[in-house]
């Protein structure tokens, strides 16, 4: 599936929720089950600066596509980056890098994209599309 | 005594919903709310006699220069300050504290010491270590005991001939503990030292008494007692803020300026380079009246009975912690939940209207001596009810239910 494909299918998952308790209760399944990453890429390195609870992230090439494995110690943050996760692994670098993301606000999380969270989603975002610029540069 | 359903009809903020839900706002350390009269003297200040001041002529400058250096006066009057020409006006806390570290530049030496506490926002640490990379001088640091307050031996031990300033909070903003400023003070002025006191989280709760106490320095901002952001004061003894070079060059600030010498002014405009933020100035004084209209030892009574019906309905929840336990503390709860992020319940209340503060509050030495990534953090003020509490107590376990 595309990106926009992906963010559509998301936006179509969140509109069956009637409230904001239900949709932080999905996110919150969503955090429980994001795969684990491999604990030799929890590393410091691997730390997104920015975010007000601590998220891990790495990336890898296979096949031309961008894997991405992540986690945070803060669950709703787990919640968040399994949808992107699942928007932006398995997608070719140059197809992320094009890519504009909307969903989020559409699915009434809106308020995690602002400043004051200490840009926690912002920040996600920003690495996974430099991750996409490192890696792009690769295959040309 | 407190009639705090007459006192909430003063800040029309409280009637706002958030989220569909009344308002409940516990994040008063990181700033109060306004009131009418004070939101109201600064529209009257534009409206009125907006002009600029100390300079002109003309009646409108001559009504707004009244009003802010009345201003000053209040807070000579709340402060007990001997003289009103110590006392600066400021941008805040933050600037107040820079315009000591800067003018410390040219007075300390290699070698010299400076102490400061582990409590302290990162305000009151990032200055003092610039000014010892500048300077040479060595940053020491007084340590915390596991209950959160400070180690007063250990002060004791590491203060010397060659420590030449002490700064410490009042009290601290991660967990709200009052320091024993009147000792710390005392011991350091044995070894000739001088000593700076952070009042931002204090000035609301509590008077101080700047002369009483033997205050070197104090610094505190506006908008954490019920006044505008962006003013704020720098008190120092006349001596102390004459030894030491202006922190920024400008109009205001001079005598007389040719191209081959300028001479400073005069305190306090020595340090107030530039038109000053006249309409803040003037509204932190309408702030400091209101709150002597209610009375400090009123407003510390009231808060002090939420603070104790929070911890003890707090402390009735499995697996609470709270951080920094001691009777000497304003009403500000730093805890946290186990196994559970600050964040993800700061983020479930947000949504429940109910505004609290999560993270490391510009405060990491703390949450690395505790080893937690933060707290979650509600502070009180005097329009705060305990039946706002209850709803807060609910929204937790809620919070806890869906986030376990």
């Amino acid at each position: 599936m595309t990106i926009n494909e992906l963010q559509n299918e998301i936006i179509e998952e969140f509109s069956f929720f009637e409230n904001w308790m239900e949709r932080y209760e999905h996110l919150i399944e969503l955090g429980k089950s994001l795969p684990l990453i491999d604990l030799k890429n929890k590393t410091d390195d691997n730390i997104i600066k920015g975010c007000q609870s601590k998220v891990w992230m790495f990336a890898e090439l296979k096949k031309n596509k961008l894997k991405f494995t992540a986690d945070s110690d803060a669950i709703i943050t787990k919640g968040i980056i399994a949808l992107l996760i699942r928007v932006f692994s398995n997608q070719h670098p140059k197809d992320i890098l094009d890519s504009e993301i909307d969903f989020i606000d559409r699915i009434g999380l809106k308020e995690h994209l602002s400043p004051s969270r200490a840009n926690g989603m912002v920040s996600m975002i920003k690495q996974i599309k430099m991750y996409a610029i490192a890696f792009q540069t690769q295959l040309n | 005594m407190i009639d705090v359903n007459k006192i909430r009809k003063d800040f029309p903020i409280l009637r706002k919903k958030v989220n569909g839900q009344n308002l409940i706002y516990f994040d008063n350390a990181a700033t109060s709310q306004k009131p009418s009269k004070v939101i109201n003297s600064i529209s009257e200040y534009y409206f009125n006699y907006n002009a600029n001041i100390h300079r002109g002529v003309h009646f409108l400058s001559q009504e707004a220069t009244d009003q802010y250096e009345l201003s000053r006066k209040k807070i000579q009057k709340h402060f007990n300050i001997s003289k009103l020409n110590e006392i600066i006006f400021t941008s805040g806390t933050t600037h107040g504290i820079n315009i000591v570290a800067s003018g410390y530049s040219s007075i300390l030496r290699k070698g010299d010491e400076i102490i400061v506490s582990a409590l302290e926002h990162h305000s009151n640490i990032v200055p003092w270590q610039m000014l010892c990379e500048r300077t040479g001088s060595v940053l020491r640091v007084i340590p915390i005991k596991m209950e959160g307050s400070l180690d007063i031996n250990a002060f004791h031990k590491i203060l010397n001939g060659k420590t030449k300033l002490v700064v410490v909070n009042h009290v601290s903003n991660a967990l709200g503990l009052i320091n024993p400023i009147k000792d710390i003070i005392d011991m350091a002025h044995k070894f000739g030292s001088k000593v700076l006191i952070d009042g931002a989280q204090s000035a609301a709760h509590f008077k101080t008494d700047i002369q009483l106490l033997d205050i070197d320095f104090y610094v505190t901002s506006a908008h954490k007692l019920c006044g505008p952001t962006g003013v704020g004061f720098l008190y120092g003894k006349e001596l102390l803020l004459n030894e030491i070079p202006p922190f920024q060059g400008g109009g205001e600030m001079i005598s007389d300026v040719t191209f081959q010498k300028t001479t400073y002014a005069d305190l306090p405009h020595k340090f107030e380079a530039g038109t000053p933020n006249i309409s803040g100035g003037i509204a932190f004084g309408f702030a400091l009246d209101y709150l002597n209209e209610i009375g400090l030892e009123n407003i510390a009574n009231y808060e002090n009975e939420l603070l104790k019906y929070c911890t003890n309905k707090l402390n009735e929840i499995d697996d609470i912690e709270i951080y920094g336990n001691s009777k000497n503390k304003i009403a500000v709860i730093s805890f946290n939940v186990k196994g559970i992020h600050a964040y993800d319940i700061g983020s479930i209340l947000d949504k429940l209207g109910i505004a609290v503060r999560t993270g490391q509050h510009c405060a990491q030495p703390i949450m690395d001596f505790y080893q937690i990534p933060g707290t979650v953090r509600v502070s009180f003020s005097f329009y705060n009810t305990k039946k706002e509490i209850d709803i807060f107590i609910l929204g937790l376990e809620k919070a806890i239910k869906m986030l376990r």
